[in-house]
Parts: structure tokens; sequence; C-alpha cells
């Protein structure tokens, strides 16, 4: 049993299949009545929140509080130069409060590892950096198992801007262990170096995304800030939506099955247009519903036992 | 994630080993439970099967079938996973949950019978009862085992049992069904006697 | 003047014998020597070394004396087997005038466990934008002779050219971080493998190799002489080879670290890993490694670099980058070029004396030399605890490794700093 989620590494093929089976359960009580499970009764979950990210938070709390934990939002503003209380004396604080899970988001990469060593509850990496957001690639490959039926052997293209993306990296990994082959498709200044070293042995880049859509069965299209233009990864937004951004046109080269994801936020216009965002093939709606059974599947795993 | 051992596999070192229901005997037993089903029941009217997992599903659909070859009746037959409503889950590593199966008229305004293989402290069925509660609002539910060893440690009987056998805390009742272990069977390991 | 016979002593490596360390110089050598009055030190199985010469030491004093003082480094150098150390400009306020690198001076003659040579500052506050006053730290008590921003690169070309040009009047040389700062914004680790998987960002190593081939051009076009503070990477190595090959007057430095770890460390995200330049891949290492031994990397240095411990036990990206290196130098240094004691004395004591001008320094004991040497039991082998460090700080990477080698003891002009693997004060 694992201890924390810090990464999707962390996940061998049949601790990551039992999540998702486990979330298919999770997922049944989103459609009764009565939308609570009593299996974290009396456990405290801390929601440990460095950058806004209402999103992702309410997902856990909505997770928690389903599964009957009590949930403790913490959120910490500021920025890192004006940094306040450190991340050790909030970790001491939040183990003197018993907290038996904390969910860290965090802007610097690899905090969650540093937490996971100062307190004695579970950790959840909610995003750190430009490292990772293991339960983000969780939810999106139980949105690509529900809509296509598998994972082995889907051919998944990663779209946008791998190098600042923590969604693509956890992506990646789970994706290679699960048997999807992933293609990462970006302007070359976007695209980390070695990253199929990296990452995932099987993972290959490509520049051009009109030669991979035909043979995806996946799409999935990541955020990509216009301010990074001014460091010179693009020239312009006009010119990364020409080369690298989904449209309608885009979207009919994919074979008929074929499905698009966005870890959201969108910027409508750039990495992906109101057509192809708003079509049949999207799952970005029901990517944010499976985020809730995903993350109660992820907590009930990690403090359902004594796994201590 | 790994699962507790099945709590009560032999080993080695148990003493002695009692076949307490042979493979006819239990056939006899699901039988005479489906036929005080149908009495208790007037022929199973608006009633609903759930089987508790693991050994309690398949003996709900016996009893289901069972039903069906004495009477014709096809009475709904479904599979309720407590696990996440147990009040042990800290004593043991993350328990797997399984699938709940809810036949598909739902249970609101029924009879559910639950159905399990042995009735020991009662914990099990009161975890049911609680999960059965948030899935619906049944008219009543009834309690249906194939073995009742006693020891119970919480105000829980059952409506319909297969035998009673009286045993000493320490020994432990294992049934075995053709459907997952195959052969039909209980079996009594012995503590100190 | 307490006068010292050790006994039986290896001197680099030769045949056991004896030294006679009197008024600050070795008075007489040869087997059994006697001196009566004089402290006995049994040298049997130990080495003497010439003292070791770190020409890039942080002691933090003034500014941070929570993390190291110039008494702390001190002691931790002697400790490391030290008779001189070169202390960065970095302090704050920066060493960029005569009155701070006068002040630091002053107080290594008051802690008085190894001579402290300051380093004064290139430009005004590290600034990198005028010319600091060099002549007149040049001029000053602490004669400083080394200028350098280390923490930052001197980027602007024509600021090192100028820089390298303008100490030439009083002997100086420009110790250079090289680190193009528009390739290493928010640097966090060396670009490769590692920093992608851990989505930190990454400090290329043409960063450190487009300022060396540079600046060796610059030193050569101008005849300056140049140094290269804590070279990293094999490329850099390769660019300095073919320099020396046509003779421009460059030497450079490597750090223990750089010897030793690698990027991997990193996995951890523990900070203790952290440093500038960052921690390279193996190759890196093998490259170093062969450099050192052949000379094209002319020395060790420490860049001992300690940090308090809330700056270090953070998140990697808001920690301090460096680490300690004063009390561990020897050791490392011994386990990658083996007990080849003549080519340890040359790349830790006589050539970092030597670029740093330091005559009373890197002379090996021998009658008439100046009796600043040191001790070291080659057999010994020790385990690093962070908290038994004598520096302030306990921010060593080789936490709970087990190294070879030990510092017994270490004079300085005649005077033991370090007995019995003790400081004496």
């Amino acid at each position: 049993m694992i201890r924390h989620l810090l990464s999707s590494a962390d996940l061998d093929a049949g601790t990551a299949l039992e999540i998702l089976d486990t979330a298919a359960e999770m997922a049944t009580v989103a459609g009764r009545e009565v939308k609570k499970l009593p299996a974290l009764r009396g456990r405290t979950v801390v929601n440990l929140f460095y950058e806004d990210s209402t999103r992702t938070r309410i997902s856990f709390e909505a997770a928690a509080k389903r599964l009957s934990a009590d949930v403790i939002n913490f959120s910490v503003k500021g920025s890192s130069v004006a940094k306040g209380e450190s991340l050790k004396d909030t970790a001491l604080t939040l183990q003197a409060m018993g907290a038996d899970a904390v969910v860290v988001r965090h802007p610097a990469s690899g905090a969650p590892y540093q937490l996971a060593d100062w307190v004695d509850g579970s950790v959840v990496n909610a995003g750190d950096g430009t490292h990772e957001h293991p339960t983000q690639a969780l939810l999106d490959a139980y949105t690509m198992r529900s809509r296509l039926g598998r994972l082995a052997g889907l051919s998944v293209a990663v779209v946008g801007d791998v190098l600042h993306s923590r969604v693509a990296r956890s992506n990646v990994l789970l994706l290679s262990t699960l048997g999807a082959k992933v293609t990462l498709v970006g302007p070359p200044p976007l695209i980390p170096v070695d990253i199929a070293a990296a990452l995932a042995p099987g993972a290959a880049v490509c520049y051009d995304l009109d030669s991979v859509l035909p043979q995806s069965d996946v799409v999935m299209m990541l955020r990509v800030q216009r301010e990074r233009m001014n460091d010179s990864y693009f020239p312009s937004a006009r010119e990364y939506a020409r080369r690298y951004g989904l449209d309608g046109s885009r979207m009919r080269r994919l074979p008929e099955h074929a499905i698009v994801m966005h870890p959201g936020p969108m910027n409508r216009g750039m990495e992906i247009t109101s057509e192809a965002a708003d079509s049949p093939r999207s799952t970005i709606v029901e990517q944010v519903a499976n985020g809730v059974s995903v993350r109660m599947a992820v907590l009930y795993l990690l403090l359902g036992g004594n796994n201590r | 994630m790994a699962y507790p051992p099945a709590a009560h596999s032999p080993t080695t070192r148990q003493p002695s080993v009692k076949v307490i229901l042979t493979t006819a005997d239990v056939q006899r037993v699901v039988d005479r439970i489906a036929h005080q089903i149908l009495e208790k029941t007037q022929g199973a009217q608006q009633t609903v099967l759930l089987g508790i997992p693991t050994r309690g599903a398949p003996l709900a659909r016996r009893l289901a079938a069972r039903i069906s070859a004495f009477e014709g009746v096809d009475v709904p037959v479904g599979v309720l996973d407590i696990t996440l409503y147990r009040d042990d889950l800290r004593q043991h590593g993350t328990r797997a949950v399984g699938p709940t199966d809810v036949p598909a008229g739902g249970i609101d305004g029924r009879r559910v019978i639950l159905v399990d293989d042995v009735l020991f402290s009662g914990r099990t069925v009161r975890a049911a009862l609680d999960a059965l509660n948030d899935v619906g609002r049944p008219a009543s539910v009834q309690l249906a085992v194939l073995v009742d060893r006693g020891h119970r440690e919480l105000p829980i009987r059952a409506d319909y049992v297969g035998k009673n056998i009286p045993t000493a805390l320490a020994e432990s009742v294992r049934v075995t069904l053709a459907e997952p272990d195959g052969v039909d069977e209980v079996r009594l390991y012995g503590g100190a006697r | 003047m307490t006068a010292y016979l050790i006994t039986n002593v290896s001197v680099l490596g030769a045949a056991p014998t004896d030294l006679l360390i009197r008024d600050g110089v070795v008075a007489e050598t040869g087997a059994g020597l006697t001196a009566p009055g004089a402290v006995t030190v049994d040298g049997t199985g130990l080495v003497a070394l010439p003292g070791l010469v770190d020409l890039h030491t942080h002691l933090r004093e003034p500014g941070r004396e929570d993390a190291e003082t110039v008494e702390t480094g001190s002691r931790a150098a002697a400790l490391g087997g030290y008779t001189a150390v070169c202390a960065m400009a970095n302090t704050s306020p920066v060493a960029d005038t005569a009155g701070v690198v006068e002040q630091v001076w002053r107080l290594g003659r008051e802690a008085g466990l190894v001579d402290v040579q300051p380093i004064g500052a290139v430009t005004v506050g590290l600034a990198g934008e005028r010319l600091a006053e060099l002549g007149t730290m040049a001029d000053s008590a602490a004669r400083v002779r080394i200028f350098s921003d280390d923490g930052h690169c001197v980027a602007d070309p024509r600021l090192m050219r100028r820089a390298l040009e303008y100490v030439k009047a009083f002997d100086g040389i420009v110790a250079q971080h090289a680190e193009e700062p528009r390739l290493t914004e928010g640097a966090q680790m060396h670009e490769g493998e590692i920093s992608t998987r851990l989505g930190l960002t990454g400090w290329p190593a043409v960063a450190e190799e487009a300022i060396i081939a540079r600046d060796v051009l610059l030193a050569e076009h101008v005849g300056s002489r140049l140094h290269i503070c804590h070279v990293s990477t094999a490329g850099s190595v390769d660019v300095l080879r073919q320099a020396k090959a046509r003779g421009v007057q460059v030497t450079a430095e490597v750090t223990p670290h750089h010897l030793l770890l690698t990027d991997e460390k990193a996995v951890t995200y523990d900070p203790v890993y952290k440093v500038n330049p960052p921690l390279r891949t193996a190759a890196d290492v093998a490259a170093l490694r062969t450099a050192l031994a052949e000379g094209v990397v002319d020395i060790v240095a420490t860049d001992h670099a300690p940090h308090a411990v809330e700056d270090k036990e953070c998140e990697w990206a808001y920690a301090r980058p460096g680490m300690l290196g004063l009390e561990t130098a020897l050791s490392i240094t011994l386990d990658v070029l083996g007990p080849r004691w003549d080519l340890i004395a040359e790349r830790m004591s006589r050539t970092p004396a030597r670029i740093a001008g330091l005559t009373e320094h890197g002379h090996d004991p021998a009658p008439g030399a100046p009796a600043n040497l040191t001790l070291v039991d080659p057999a010994a082998r020790r385990v690093i605890e962070p908290t038994e460090l004598a520096s302030r700080s306990s921010n060593t990477p080789y936490a709970r490794m087990t190294l070879p080698g030990r510092i017994v003891a270490t004079f300085l002009r005649g005077e033991a700093t370090v007995l019995d693997g003790k400081a004496v004060k």
C-alpha cells in the first residue's frame, strides 16, 4: 500500500487500476440521493493550498466530504518571495492538529516531498510547481477509459506547453505505466530536454500537430499562457494558435472515435477553439465530475485502512 | 495495494477440521431457505435479494434461481458491497471496494432480503443496513444466512437460517461455494476446545 | 613560542622522517631528531602536506554571522588541513571597499587559525555595473589580489575586459563565476533528464561554457590572468584545454562536490544538494576528475558555502545554493586522486597559493620553509556527522557518508591550530 501520492511514478499498473476501479464505485455515489459514505468518518483532511486553484480545492473538498472526513482548508496567500511562515513550520502545525492527510498545492516543484518528510499523515500532491499533478492524470485516465473502454494501446497526443506542465508530466508517467502510447506535441522550446529518457522511454516527440492527429485516440490540449511569448517560447499567440491550437478543422482530422481533453482552465482561442471545446468529442465537463470520484478513491485508498 | 489474508483461511497449525455441511447438505439448506422465503413473503412478491460479498452474492443468486424453479417467480437479485460502511476499516490495511449492483427497479418500497454466508458478530449486517439506508428506503429488511454460529455483538438476528452451529470463539467457520471456490461445503476449524 | 617535534612522519608519501618546527619555520628534518623542550607529535602512519590553501571560501561575515563567522569558518578550515583561505566578497556589506576587506582581514588575524585573505568584489555591490575600487583594496592592509563577483557573473563583456586589464597594474587576477545570466533565469539544477523529470528549471551547461569561452578570449586579447571558479562541465574542460594549449593565462578550480556528486542527488528535493553551479552528470564528473589529474583544471577549491537551517530546510526553489566543504575537501580529493600526495599538494596547496600570491603558503615541509603544514592520517575513515562539524552551519552533502582520511594536526607559522584532530582554540 502506498502511503503518499506524490508522483504518478509512485503508481504501478496494479495500483493505478485499483484506483480507477475504486473510482468507478465511488462514481455511483454521485448518482444516489445520499451522496455520502462513512468510510473516512473521524479522519481529518487538510487542503493546504499555496496557489489559488478553486477547482482543484473544491474537487478534493467534495471528495473528502463525500467520504465523511472532516475538511480543513488552509490557504496560504503570497508569493515565494514574500514568504511568511515556513513550509516546515506549517507542517508542524498540521501535525499538531492531527491531520490524517494533507492535500497540497504549491508553486515550488517538490514541496510535497518535503512535506511528506515532516508530517506523519499521508500527503497528496495536488500540483507542485512544474513537476506533477498525479490526481489530474488519474482522472484523465479514468475519463479515457470510460469513453474509450481501455487504456492499453491507446495513442494519446499531449499538446502544448509541456515544459511548464505538471499535468503533462503526470500523464506521460501514468499513461505509459498503463500501456498507452504518448506523443508530446508543441513548439520545440516548450518540449523539455530528454523528455523520453526522463519520464517514459516509449514517449515520442513531434513538432507537427497535423501529422499526429489522424493516429490519435485522444488529444489532450494543455493550457498555454499567453505571457510565454514574452520569453520567446513562441512569437505570438496568433502564431501559436495557428500551429498548435485545436480548431474545428483540425478536430475533423481525428479518427471518428477520438476524444478531446483539456485539464482546464482553458484559454479559448489560444490552444483550443470553442468549436472544439464544446463539441461532443470534448470530455472537459466529464473530467471535472470524474475528478471527484478519482480523488475519493485516492483518499479512501490512502486513509481507509491502517496504512501506517 | 495489499489485501489482508482471508479472515478464516486455515493455517497449518489448525488442530482440527470438521465438515459441518457437505455439498449435498448445502444444496438442501439453500432449497429450504428458498421455500421459507416463499412461505414467509407470500410468494416473494415485491422482494429483492441483495447478496453481501463475497459469498452472499452467489448465495443470493442461487436462492433466486431456486425460488424461480419452485414457483416461477423472478426475484430481482443484486449485490450490496459494504466495505465503505465497515466499522473495522482501521483495523486492517485498506480493503478493496467491490461493486454494488442494485437491481434496475431499485429497493424503495420493497422487501429487501440481505443474504450472507455466516452470521457471527452481526457487524457485517449492521454495515449492510447502513449501506442500504444510503441506497434507498425499503419497506422492510430481512436477513438470510447459510450458517449462524452465534457470538452476536449487536442486537441482530436472522429471519432465515440454514443451520445453527454452536461454536467456540476460537473456532472459525469457513463456507466455500462452487462459484468462487469450486466446492459447496461448510467447515469448522477447531481452536483449543 | 612552542617548538614541535613531529616524529616518524612521511613527507608527501616519502620514507618516514622527523620534522622539527621552531620559530615559525621547519627548522630541521631527518631521522632521529631530538629537541629538548619541544612538544612531540607522533607522526607514525601520517603524511605531512604543505598547509592547504582554499581559493574559494564563503565566511559570511559581515552580514550572516548566524551561518558562519570568520572565526568558525577559520576553525573549520584548520580542521580541514587549511592554513590559508580566500574569503569571497559576497558578504553584507559587500567586500567592495578597503574598509570591508580590511575588516575581514583583521577578523582573520584575530581568530588566528588560518590566514584569511579577503577577495574583493569586481563591481560595486556585485551589481555588475561599474568597477569597485580595486586598486584601493589592493593597496589596503588586506593586500587584495583576487577579485571576484562570485555568486554573480561579470556578465557584461566590456566590463569584464576592463577588469581584466585594470588589475594588471597590481598583479591582480579576476576570478570569474561563469554563468550567463540570461540562460539561467530561475535555474534550479542542471538542465537534463533529471531536471525534466523533477520539473525544476534547468541550468544548462552552455551557460557556463559560453562565458568561459568568451573570457579566455578576452584574457588572451588583453594579455591578462584569468581564473575560473568552480568549473562544473565537461564542455568547460574542453574550452580550458584548448585555451591552455594556446598559452592563455587561465587557471581553473573544481569543487570537491563536483568531483563526487551528480544531479541524481536532487531526486529527493533535499536542498542540501542545491548548489551553484549545480551538480552535473556522471560524464561531467568523470571529465572533471581527468582534468584535475592532468592539470587542465589547476586546483581544488571548496566553495565552502554555509547556510542557516531555514535557508536549507525549505522548498528547493526557495533554498539558497551552496554546501559546506572545508572539513571534507581533502577526504574527497584523496578519494578522487588516490594517495598521490605530490599531486594533492600541487592541486590543494602549491598552485592555489601561487594563484593567490600567498608567498608564505604552498611550501613543502623542508628546512627553512614557513611551517604551514598539515598531517593527514590516510588510513582513517570517518563518518560525516553534520552536527559535529566546526562550521556554524551543517549543510554538508556528505552526511552519514564514510570518507577516507582524517586531518590529525595543522600548523600555521609553526603554531598548532589542530592537534589530535581537534582545534586548539
